[in-house]
């Protein structure tokens, strides 16, 4: 069947190339693309809600903040067109674009920056990331092109927190309506959404800075991954930001009229420990996990083999990141051993909750096989994300849990006084807090590395691997991002060749 | 008949009240908190109970369910958490799919299974009937999910000649729209026209032995005179009894067919919204199906005592 | 009955149902469905969850003989396996259905009235809900698990027997001999249980029988949407929701446990349909 498969596929690819022949001078000139996301995004707010497939539609495209985050993941200037920042790093003064219109053809102010801010800051905000916002003290407005903001504490990461998501500027008069009609400045405008099935855009021909190359673009909302799968070799849709079915890219590697492209994302994937529950409170437990669990299995089945291992909560590709993926090398008898001597020479009996992605249901599957190979029995139960938020992050009701910590940036959860991990060490904390008052680089990144030996040497979780980004577009596209530095698919720059 | 109509009627109004308040606890028991799901991991203690009270969540039990219950009364649905649209502007979206999906099926499982239960007791153990009581008994027998990854297999993978899931949405012209519909129609319609396709036949073959019948035979009616103007008419009591059951049948079964082909239906909605908690879709969705499921029956009742006269003296029917 | 009568009896039957071709097919393929399910329970070709991630995905091949599965385990083992899990969550599930539902179903019949109006308005309040978003709903309120879809699908089945059970038990109540023995001053519950409850026993074996092959359908249901059997437990429904997005490079993976659930239901179904031609012949006419 297998033979037959790979047959009728290739019967298709050739099929399909001879078409592609014959349309070539209509793809010179194509100046539209249809984008394909694994999940629809609930509403198209960026400032109403946590889930990521609203940025991913709206990021850049249609919402733009002050600052924005580029590819590389460095702060660029968005809305804001430069800004100073006061010796005691209390006070930014932004200066704004001038002439620049909101979609509806309002204008944009210093007035839509304070109202956007402090309505995110509010006492009833429902912003997800209110705690961007935490060191805001005041937004002030001394003309229509300038903006103040003073802090509480010095933060040395406000200009990137302010290229999030959820802090874009919106406007007061179309707010409301955001939702479902998202008004914004960005270099394309929200035409239409066809619920279960699209979101289109079009160009905004008023845009302030370069204009979009294409003039319209569609984001295909494609969950089942043989659907995507069917689709892309169809020519339905241009690109797949992020393939959901890692299993299936090698048949796209096949293909030459397709591009794989495996970036990097902020995803450090992790086997949580509960470091407050009985054995898992002794330090040699929690390492003989780690050395029972053998990460580049875990790789190879449950992402086919996509992903880079990781021996703390950092992401390889930051300068700052320390490579500790040796610190606990793959070793059963070790494992063993370790156990044996904290006292559970006779075995252990651990809950395992597994949310809904597959590198959680996969990777625990495997990880539960390899733990019972040195006598820790794992009860597995697959939760929806409603009882894993509420039983293992709110509750704390569990064991261990596989779960891909996907912020930019997020070490300092582990320095959290309530957190689900249930890790309190006073050095790593005192260590995070020196951290957010450094702002020279060099010093910072010295920090982050004794942090990230922190982490390792305490076995907090076990570090399993960095989530990669499985990109599959057309050959033909340039611009799209490789990486994923935060959750977005910018297509300001990308172009047909 | 009059009788019979008020007590049937009074009936399902309670029916669906004990429904309601059922539903309505069980969300209220359900672990997971709506603000929690939408606000994600970094959410902030005050943040949720903003969004707590935004959504009204804040308010007594009993204050909420009547609030809901005087909405539904009153056709007011209410606004989905998660979409922030009012729920009526879901259903409609979705049901745009799900009714002609449903409607598909049963006129292709009553297109196949009528004739087929027919031809099977005018042939009674020859060949022809052997044959379609075995493909009965396989189309019982195959998991409908199974049956639709199975034509998934053979039409999206290995022909490539229809879409291995997805809907292209009725605006993208109503044959791209319709292709996306034919498997998954034609895995929920098999176990329907086999099950269909058994009661015709063994209606039929009851009809056929019957005293009428028989006249007529002996009136000198043609067999196939017989079978058609008598035993197939009278036959179809019991068919319309079991299509009017396999409705709710043919709902459970889009909520798994829909979920096969990732089908944005209502079968599909009600599932994502158990899963992100968006309770308010949940319990609407879930008392608007079971009171389709109780006015079809009692629509069969009806139909079932117009069409067999013997039962107008208020029984109880089926 | 007296055990001399019992085993001729039981010899007629034999006799009668040797001759029929869905009771004995139906006969065969449950009866290996059994044997399978009891070897799995000692023996199977490979270790049921040992994985082995470099083996994985292989097609159908001497050593595999259905091949391995995307960590590399033994696609017959775990088909094997499954039976168990099917029988024993579906034989579970039917008998809290038939346990509950057939005392429910006797008692409106014997006492009629406000009970049986209470109960009869129950059973029309089960059929309301979709069997299946019910399940769905319960699984979400006590968490996914073998036993949750146990006490979904049982509660499924108690207005089945219980509507059954009440309509044969009706119509029992107005023959001669219980009413003789009515007259004769018998208690209901004693009639129930010394007359109707033995003249209905064919009826619902044969009904437990088609209820075990939906029960397994179910079961595999559930599991194909996450909210039955928990792994590294191999269940029929759940590898073939595995394999869905396998599909494309794998298609052997969606069809093995598929065959093996179709196999099994069809197997139930002919031997439900047998046993009602055997045990009760004035059915046989329709056939």
């Amino acid at each position: 069947m297998n033979r037959f498969l790979a047959r009728s596929i290739q019967a298709g690819v050739v099929a399909c190339g001879l078409i592609g022949l014959g349309a070539l001078p209509a793809t010179a000139a194509k100046d539209s693309i249809t984008l394909a996301m694994p999940l629809e995004p609930p509403h198209l707010d960026p400032t109403a809600g946590a889930a990521a497939a609203i940025d991913e539609v709206v990021y850049a495209n249609i919402f733009e903040g002050l600052t924005r985050i580029d590819s590389a993941g460095a702060v660029q200037p968005a809305l804001a067109e430069s800004w100073e920042v006061s010796d005691d790093g209390l006070t930014y003064t932004f200066a704004l674009r001038s002439g620049v219109r909101f979609h509806d053809g309002t204008a944009f102010d210093s007035g839509d920056v304070k109202f956007s801010l402090d309505r995110a800051m509010a006492e009833d905000s429902t912003n997800a990331q209110k705690g961007l916002f935490e060191s805001i003290a005041s937004v002030e407005t001394p003309d229509a092109e300038t903006v103040v903001v003073t802090l509480k504490q010095p933060a040395g990461n406000l200009l990137f927190n302010l290229g999030w998501g959820d802090a874009v500027i919106v406007a007061p008069e179309s707010v409301a309506n955001n939702k479902t009609n998202p008004v914004g400045t960005g270099p394309f405008a929200f035409e239409r959404w066809v619920k279960g099935d699209r979101v289109e855009m079009v160009r905004n021909g008023n845009y302030w800075g370069t204009p979009a190359r294409l003039a319209r673009a569609t984001i295909k909302i494609i969950p089942d991954p043989a659907a995507a799968t069917a689709a892309m070799l169809a020519g339905d849709i241009d690109a797949y930001a992020n393939f959901p079915a890692p299993e299936a890219l090698a048949q796209f590697e096949a293909d030459p009229r397709f591009k794989v492209v495996i970036g990097s994302t902020e995803g450090e994937t992790i086997l949580a420990i509960n470091n407050a529950r009985g054995p898992l409170s002794d330090l040699r437990v929690r390492q003989a996990l780690a050395h029972a669990v053998d990460r580049q299995a875990v790789i190879d089945g449950a992402m086919f083999g996509y992903g880079t291992p990781i021996g703390t909560h950092f992401a390889p590709h930051h300068p700052a990141y320390v490579d500790l993926t040796g610190s606990y090398p793959y070793d059963p008898d070790k494992a063993k051993a370790l156990l044996a001597e904290a006292g559970y020479g006779d075995g252990l009996s651990l809950s395992l909750k597994l949310p809904p992605p597959s590198y959680a249901r996969r990777g625990g599957e495997i990880i539960a096989a390899q733990l019972a190979a040195v006598g820790v029995a794992t009860e597995i139960s697959q939760v929806e994300w409603a009882q894993w938020l509420e039983q293992v992050f709110k509750g704390t009701d569990y064991d261990l849990t596989i779960v891909s910590h996907t912020e930019p940036m997020d070490i300092g959860i582990y320095g959290r006084e309530t957190y689900y991990f249930n890790y309190q060490d006073a050095d790593f904390k005192a260590l995070m807090a020196k951290l957010n008052t450094t702002v020279e680089e060099g010093a910072r990144y010295g920090l982050l590395a004794e942090a990230q030996e922190k982490l390792a040497a305490d076995s907090v979780n076990v570090f399993l691997f960095q989530l990669a980004k499985h990109g599959v577009w057309n050959k033909d596209i340039v611009g799209l991002w490789e990486n994923s530095p935060v959750q977005a698919n910018d297509l300001t720059a990308v172009s047909w060749q | 008949m009059a009788l019979f109509l008020v007590q049937r009627l009074t009936a399902l109004v309670i029916t669906l009240l004990v429904a309601s308040l059922l539903v309505f606890l069980v969300m209220e028991v359900l672990p997971g908190d709506p603000a929690a799901i939408i606000l994600g991991v970094n959410a902030r203690a005050d943040t949720l109970a903003a969004l707590r009270a935004e959504m009204g969540l804040d308010r007594p039990a009993a204050e909420r369910y009547l609030v809901w219950l005087g909405g539904l009364v009153t056709g007011d649905l209410g606004r989905s958490y998660t979409y922030g649209v009012p729920v009526w502007e879901l259903v409609g979206e979705r049901i745009g799919l799900t009714l002609p999906l449903a409607l598909m099926a049963i006129v292709l499982s009553t297109a196949l299974a009528i004739p087929l239960g027919v031809l099977a007791a005018a042939r009674r153990n020859k060949p022809a009937d052997v044959g379609v009581m075995g493909f009965t008994q396989l189309g019982i027998a195959i998991p409908n999910f199974w049956f639709a990854m199975l034509l998934i297999l053979l039409f999206a993978v290995h022909w490539q000649v229809l879409p291995a899931g997805g809907f292209a949405g009725w605006d993208a012209g109503f044959w791209p729209a319709l292709k996306t519909l034919i498997l998954p129609a034609v895995a929920l319609a098999l176990p329907q026209a086999a099950i269909l396709a058994r009661v015709t036949r063994s209606s039929v073959l009851e009809t056929l032995g019957e005293d009428f019948v028989r006249t007529a035979r002996a009136k000198g009616l043609s067999r196939r005179a017989a079978l058609w103007r008598h035993a197939v008419r009278n036959a179809l009591i019991p068919v319309v009894t079991i299509m009017g059951l396999q409705f709710s049948f043919l709902l459970a079964g889009t909520i798994i067919i829909e979920n096969v082909f990732y089908l944005p239906g209502l079968g599909r909605l009600i599932f994502q919204a158990i899963a992100q908690r968006d309770l308010i879709v949940v319990k609407d969705l879930v008392i608007l199906l079971a009171a389709s499921v109780v006015v079809v029956n009692f629509v069969v009742d009806l139909l079932y005592a117009v069409l067999d006269p013997r039962l107008r003296g208020g029984q109880h029917v089926v | 009955m007296s055990s001399e009568t019992q085993t001729s009896a039981l010899r007629e039957y034999w006799q009668r149902g040797r001759g029929q071709a869905n009771l004995m097919i139906g006969l065969a393929v449950t009866l290996t469905l059994v044997a399978v399910a009891l070897v799995s329970l000692v023996w199977t070709p490979y270790t049921v969850s040992a994985i082995d991630i470099p083996g994985k995905l292989q097609p159908p091949s001497a050593d595999h003989w259905l091949g391995t599965d995307q960590f590399g385990r033994d696609v017959l083992s775990r088909i094997m396996a499954g039976a168990v899990n099917s029988i024993a969550v579906s034989l579970v599930a039917v008998g809290i259905g038939a346990g509950i539902g057939v005392p429910l179903g006797a008692l409106a019949a014997a006492r009629r009235g406000l009970v049986e109006e209470v109960v009869m308005r129950f059973n029309d309040f089960t059929f309301a809900f979709p069997a299946l978003l019910s399940a769905v709903m319960i699984t979400a309120l006590f968490g996914p698990g073998a036993i949750n879809a146990i006490i979904a699908i049982g509660i499924f089945n108690i207005p089945v027997f219980a509507r059954l059970t009440r309509a044969a038990a009706l119509s029992l109540w107005k023959r001669d001999f219980v009413l003789a023995a009515r007259v004769a001053g018998r208690g209901r519950t004693r009639i129930t249980i010394d007359h109707i409850l033995p003249n209905i026993a064919s009826l619902l074996i044969v009904q437990m029988t088609i209820q075990f092959a939906l029960a397994i359908l179910a079961e595999a249901g559930l599991s194909y949407l996450g909210l039955g059997t928990q792994p590294p437990n191999p269940s029929w429904g759940k590898m073939l929701n595995e394999a869905q997005t396998l599909m494309f490079i794998a298609p052997q993976l969606a069809v093995f446990p598929g065959l093996a659930i179709m196999v099994t239901v069809l197997g139930l179904n002919l031997l439900g349909d047998g046993l009602r031609d055997l045990l009760d012949p004035r059915l046989r006419r329709l056939r």
